[in-house]
């Protein structure tokens, strides 16, 4: 309880202050007995317990807004604190570029929670001003460049505001600095899916050439090949011209499981488009002796993938009988259990 | 494996007095309860914990919308909605609080593109998809919502490497996967997913240490090898991951002295790291432990006891399968009603649901 006799113009302590004098604390209350005990520091009590007054009381005024931020400085993950400032900003018509400046502040202090950004995004739609934004948020990227709020941040602003110019630029700008930013290749798509898309030849003949130049710099990038196998799904690894020489001389120079793995979806993929540019037999043998290779030697650890993928190749591309391993399902009834069927389309 | 320890380590939590940590976690407490309870009743020790006071605690944070807050005098958000219905799902005791209210306040929250925001004030992100569809499915009311919307909506946040982000173009993580797959499961429409693209991309997460990070080229942490693990299970391909060195990271995270789980070996305990730690080693088959359920991350025992069995993709029959045996198959189907049938032709293509004997095949 307070002293509401004791006003010490020295104390920090709202309880201690006359402009508070009002207001009587609300301490916290976690029902008929507390479910644990719960120790405060004096001044996260004093805070937190104004702040229950002021809730208490719906009291929107300009030492509640004081109030929030002196909540937010002693735990900016408050989630109900961010929701009362934002009410208080529109109750009390506060000024929104002050509020910006407040919230980069914030944000550069902690960029890893979601509230902040959050409110950022809220300032942002009422001033319907993203002129800051991305270069607020090149500057945390600078700082940790993987940053998942700040890319969500990013994408927000872009796709809301159609802010596309200049980004394929920034995006190469990172991978310059760490080719292997997997935000980065993330963003490369999702920029050049809203702008030229992929369907156009010479685009994404482009970015094959630019996925293969960053492999060659750093071949054991698991980013770069995630790309690359996802801009060729549509039309299929097998079909775009070239690609299993260039993917093939690299196998000296930059191996990796990565590599490998690749050149074993490009082989399947022309066993399944039954593509005449290939030697099906070939096809074949080299993706199971490639499965075999990453299960015993190359990548061990996925050697169940790896066994995977060969069981299903046989099966599916084989003439034998089908094979299975022990942690797969049970097998369909054998073709002798079944009676004689003429195959024909399902 | 420390489980005296662990267990103890949590009906400790909070009752040291000047702990600022618990302090500063206020803001989501109804969480920080989900978590201690649920690793204590797969650890067998639920009965440790104070039921009354929790239940009563639960009570006094359901607002007049129907949302509930993490704690007393917070707003109410539906992250810690899901906590509470999973609390009192935990203790049977769901009617404490306005079932009918705490539906529409779920309902309340689906946005016109089908996504969810958090709260009123409108953070959409896929985790809020999960938290929408657990919750009502928890209550038995998943037909409030508009199901197809919702299911597109998830879909969109689809991307090229076969995971899912919070939004749509979002960068593949996965602890968005594991809420994505979550929903799917819920929802019925796990078929829609590119089992084998995405089992590979999860299997991917294993480092050499055997720990799983949560995207590309970045730490492995133990939360992920609940996020990770609980939806390669809900995909059917758990065993892509070298379970026994997985095994050895996250027993490595328990610290002796104090009991519970850490991020990583030598950092500091905390309930979150506690609980995924725990979920993670029960989906990996240890028997001490009462098995979890991936969807929920809930003891089996309790879905059982509700009656909900989301879908896996283990249920669904996918065989590696020629022609001349797929044509078999079909017709045996005619003959034996049975689980659905998934048909895969070549593995980058998404699966097919067939059906079952009554459909034309």
């Amino acid at each position: 309880t307070s002293n509401k006799t004791r006003y010490l113009s020295h104390s920090s302590l709202f309880l201690d202050r006359k402009e508070w004098a009002d207001l009587e604390p609300v301490p916290q209350d976690d029902g008929p007995n507390p479910v644990v005990k719960i120790a405060y520091s004096e001044k996260f009590t004093d805070v937190f317990d104004m702040f229950r007054a002021l809730l208490q009381n719906d009291e929107k005024s300009e030492r509640a807004f004081a109030l929030t931020t002196e909540a937010i400085d002693l735990n900016a993950a408050n989630y109900t604190v961010w929701h009362y400032r934002r009410v208080l900003l529109q109750a009390l018509d506060k000024d929104l570029r002050e509020e910006m400046k407040y919230i980069t502040a914030i944000i550069e202090d902690q960029p890893k929670n979601y509230q902040v950004w959050h409110h950022r995004r809220m300032v942002v739609e009422w001033l319907n001003d993203p002129s800051e934004e991305l270069q607020f948020v090149a500057e945390i990227l600078s700082q940790d460049a993987k940053n998942y709020h700040a890319w969500q941040h990013r994408q927000w602003v872009m796709q809301e505001y159609k802010l596309w110019d200049g980004e394929l630029e920034y995006v190469e700008e990172l991978l310059e600095e760490d080719v292997r930013n997997n935000s980065a290749w993330n963003q490369r798509h999702f920029v050049i899916n809203h702008t030229s898309g992929y369907s156009d030849s010479s685009i994404l003949d482009r970015e094959v050439q630019y996925t293969l130049k960053q492999i060659k710099k750093a071949p054991h990038n698991e980013s770069a090949w995630n790309y690359l196998n996802g801009i060729l799904q549509d039309g299929g690894l097998s079909s775009f011209p070239g690609l299993l020489e260039q993917v093939t001389e690299l196998q000296d120079t930059c191996s990796s499981p990565y590599l490998t793995a690749f050149l074993v979806d490009l082989y399947e993929d022309a066993l399944e488009t039954n593509s005449s540019s290939y030697d099906q037999q070939e096809m074949f043998n080299k993706a199971l002796e490639l499965c075999k290779f990453l299960a015993e030697e190359k990548d061990t650890i996925r050697r169940e993938y790896w066994n995977y993928v060969s069981r299903s190749l046989q099966n599916t591309y084989g003439s034998g009988d089908p094979v299975s391993a022990s942690s797969d399902p049970p097998p369909p009834p054998s073709s002798s259990q079944l009676p004689d069927m003429e195959p024909s389309d399902p | 494996l420390l489980l005296d320890e662990h267990a103890d380590y949590i009906a400790a939590y909070g009752s040291k007095k000047d702990d600022y940590e618990y302090t500063l976690s206020e803001y989501l407490r109804m969480s920080g309860i989900y978590w201690g309870l649920t690793v204590m009743d797969l650890m067998g020790q639920l009965s440790r914990m104070n039921r009354e006071e929790i239940i009563e605690f639960i009570k006094s944070c359901q607002h007049d919308c129907g949302g509930i807050s993490a704690s007393t005098g917070h707003d109410p958000h539906l992250l810690y909605t899901l906590s509470a219905v999973q609390i009192l799902s935990l203790y049977d005791s769901i009617n404490v609080i306005d079932v009918d209210k705490v539906v529409d306040y779920v309902k309340g929250l689906q946005q016109e593109d089908g996504s969810f925001a958090g709260d009123k004030w409108g953070e959409i992100d896929t985790r809020f998809s999960f938290c929408a569809v657990a919750t009502l499915s928890l209550l038995g009311k998943l037909d409030v919502i508009n199901m197809d919307k919702a299911v597109e909506f998830v879909l969109s946040c689809m991307n090229f490497d076969g995971g899912f982000g919070c939004r749509p173009g979002s960068e593949s993580h996965a602890g968005q996967i594991y809420c994505c797959t979550g929903f799917l499961s819920i929802t019925g429409q796990l078929h829609q997913v590119n089992a084998d693209l995405l089992g590979w991309w999860l299997c991917e997460r294993q480092l050499p240490s055997g720990g799983l990070n949560g995207r590309p080229e970045k730490l492995p942490d133990v939360c992920y090898s609940w996020w990770v693990l609980a939806a390669l299970k809900i995909i059917g391909r758990i065993h892509w991951i070298d379970k026994a060195k997985l095994r050895n990271f996250i027993l490595a995270c328990q610290d002796e002295e104090t009991g519970g789980f850490a991020d990583r070996p030598g950092d500091m305990v905390d309930p979150f790291h506690t609980l995924f730690g725990v979920a993670g080693l029960s989906l990996l088959g240890d028997e001490q432990i009462k098995p979890v359920n991936p969807v929920f991350c809930m003891p089996e025992d309790v879905l059982q006891r509700i009656g909900l069995q989301p879908d896996f993709t283990a249920h669904f029959v996918c065989l590696p399968i020629n022609q001349t045996h797929l044509i078999q198959l079909i017709s045996s189907l005619k003959e034996t009603p049975g689980p659905e049938m998934g048909v895969r032709k070549g593995r980058h293509t998404k699966c097919a649901v067939l059906g079952g004997a009554q459909d034309q095949g």
